[in-house]
């Protein structure tokens, strides 16, 4: 693409600017602050991009993946602000889940063992384990809170805190794997995926494309799904007190 | 026989204050107050849902906090204000409490227990979603029954009801509690109800004790200008 082609594309803006300014959005400033911001990191990112595709050796490469996981684990950790530990459950999740589905697509040579393969796909990896962390957490929060009156009734009778939180998990798990089950429904029929896109424009066979969209696609169902059972699985134990009570931030105040 | 010794619990402000009573097997006792008094909490302290900041819980001579928490649980059966079984046949609801640990309520013992609380076979395959909340409340009922409780725990069980089905699990509670010879611990903020089981009663408003006694010499005891005031409804205030 030209940098011709590139400023024509800005010329979008411009229309989006003209229609905020002629209906009175007041959106302009953020248009225009968003439009810098996304050209600014992108640029640096294409810079970043060039140096870390050279790297050939595999301990700065997987630095930089568990850096990216810290991150990630980080941001999701904030989802579950009401879960003790939550960094450390949503790292583990993500660890775990993201280089199980790592490996198995290495091994399967989907993963060439070059930085170009390893980076954006790991990174693809990673992100899609820390959307599946997110909405563990974020979920098992809500189910701990609405199911509270059954994991009661549960502790009363004696349950320990897996059994009582049995119910709560598992629909905690069942709704942070609707958005990716959902999304492999209508793959190709809805949407074609970056990645094909992205394959078919750079004059790649749409069937080639087709090839490595699947991988992909498991490949983002295989993370999910792993992180969400590690992690709802870890943060369900942490939310009952030693002794086996649910903590107050799922707990009605006492009368 | 279970025993409480001074017990208090604190949260944003004092729930419980220096509570001291016992019952024994056998023996019911009615903990009587207005919405917010601290009930519900009482029993949550006894059983260990809450941890009182201070105060010790005896149950047949052992203090429950060096007891094995989840055979207090089990000993101490607690029904509370609105059933919430899980969600499945009233079968599997009878039998869950053996069945966390790993042990199994034959079908024969489930009819039983369903009969006890005025259910009959037909109810065994029924998914609980599908029965009215007075008939959930029987089977929360036969589900803390089925754990063989030497203490039953009552948290306000007919507060959900209409005023029909809360006279049918009255009528439970009295022939459950007379047949099982259990310690009860039964919890209302219903005046006529507390009246109605005419046991000793224990009267709390802000946490603390305000009277204790039968209950028809409570309220004849007109001597007690605060505790009057607490049966005509004009307060005393809660802290």
């Amino acid at each position: 693409m030209s940098i011709e082609s590139l400023l024509l594309a800005y010329g979008l803006i411009a229309i989006a600017l003209f229609i905020s300014w002629h209906n009175k959005l007041t959106l302009e400033k953020e248009v225009v602050y968003g439009s810098i911001r996304a050209t600014v990191q992108l640029i640096l990112m294409g810079f970043l991009l060039e140096m870390i595709l050279t790297i050939d050796n595999y301990v700065y490469l997987a630095l930089i993946l568990l850096a990216m996981t810290a991150i990630a684990a980080t941001i999701s950790g904030k989802r579950g602000h009401k879960i003790p530990h939550a960094f450390g459950i949503a790292f583990t999740g993500i660890l775990i889940g993201s280089v199980i589905t790592f490996a198995v697509l290495a091994g399967a040579g989907v993963i060439g063992p070059e930085a170009k393969y390893i980076i954006p796909l790991g990174g693809m990896i990673i992100g899609n384990s820390m959307n599946a962390s997110s909405l563990s957490l974020n979920r098992l929060i809500g189910e701990l809170g609405h199911q509270r009156k059954r994991i009661e009734t549960l502790l009363a009778l004696g349950a320990n805190a897996q059994q009582a939180s049995e119910w709560a998990v598992r629909q905690s798990v069942r709704s942070a794997l609707i958005p990716v089950i959902d999304s492999m429904k209508v793959i190709g029929l809805v949407h074609l995926p970056g990645i094909m896109t992205g394959f078919i424009i750079a004059g790649g066979s749409p069937l080639e494309a087709v090839k490595y969209q699947l991988a992909i696609v498991f490949m983002i169902a295989g993370t999910a799904s792993l992180t969400c059972m590690i992690v709802t699985l870890l943060a369900a134990r942490r939310c009952f007190s030693s002794e086996l009570q649910l903590l107050d931030t799922f707990r009605p105040t006492t009368a | 026989m279970l025993r409480v010794s001074n017990l208090s619990l604190t949260r944003d402000k004092a729930i419980l204050k220096d509570l001291s009573f016992e019952v024994a097997p056998g023996q019911m006792l009615t903990v009587l107050g207005p919405s917010g008094a601290g009930k519900s909490s009482l029993l949550r302290c006894l059983n260990r849902l809450d941890t009182p900041d201070s105060g010790e819980v005896f149950l047949n001579g052992a203090e429950v906090k060096s007891l094995d928490i989840l055979d207090v649980r089990r000993r101490m059966g607690m029904v509370f204000q609105t059933p919430a079984l899980i969600p499945d046949t009233v079968q599997a609801n009878v039998g869950l409490g053996p069945s966390l640990r790993h042990e199994t309520v034959s079908e024969s013992d489930i009819r039983e227990l369903l009969r006890q609380v005025g259910l009959n076979d037909n109810f065994m395959t029924r998914q609980v979603e599908t029965l009215s909340v007075g008939e959930q409340q029987r089977v929360a009922f036969a589900q803390v029954l089925a754990n063989q409780p030497d203490v039953l725990l009552l948290d306000e069980p007919t507060s959900a009801l209409d005023p029909t089905a809360a006279l049918t699990i009255e009528n439970l509670i009295a022939d459950i509690h007379s047949r099982l010879y259990t310690a009860t611990v039964l919890v209302t903020h219903d005046i006529p109800q507390a009246i109605r089981f005419n046991t000793e009663t224990l009267v709390i408003v802000g946490g603390a004790v305000l009277a204790r006694g039968n209950i028809r010499d409570l309220v004849n005891d007109t001597g007690n200008t605060t505790l009057q005031k607490f049966f005509t409804g004009q307060g005393p205030e809660q802290n």
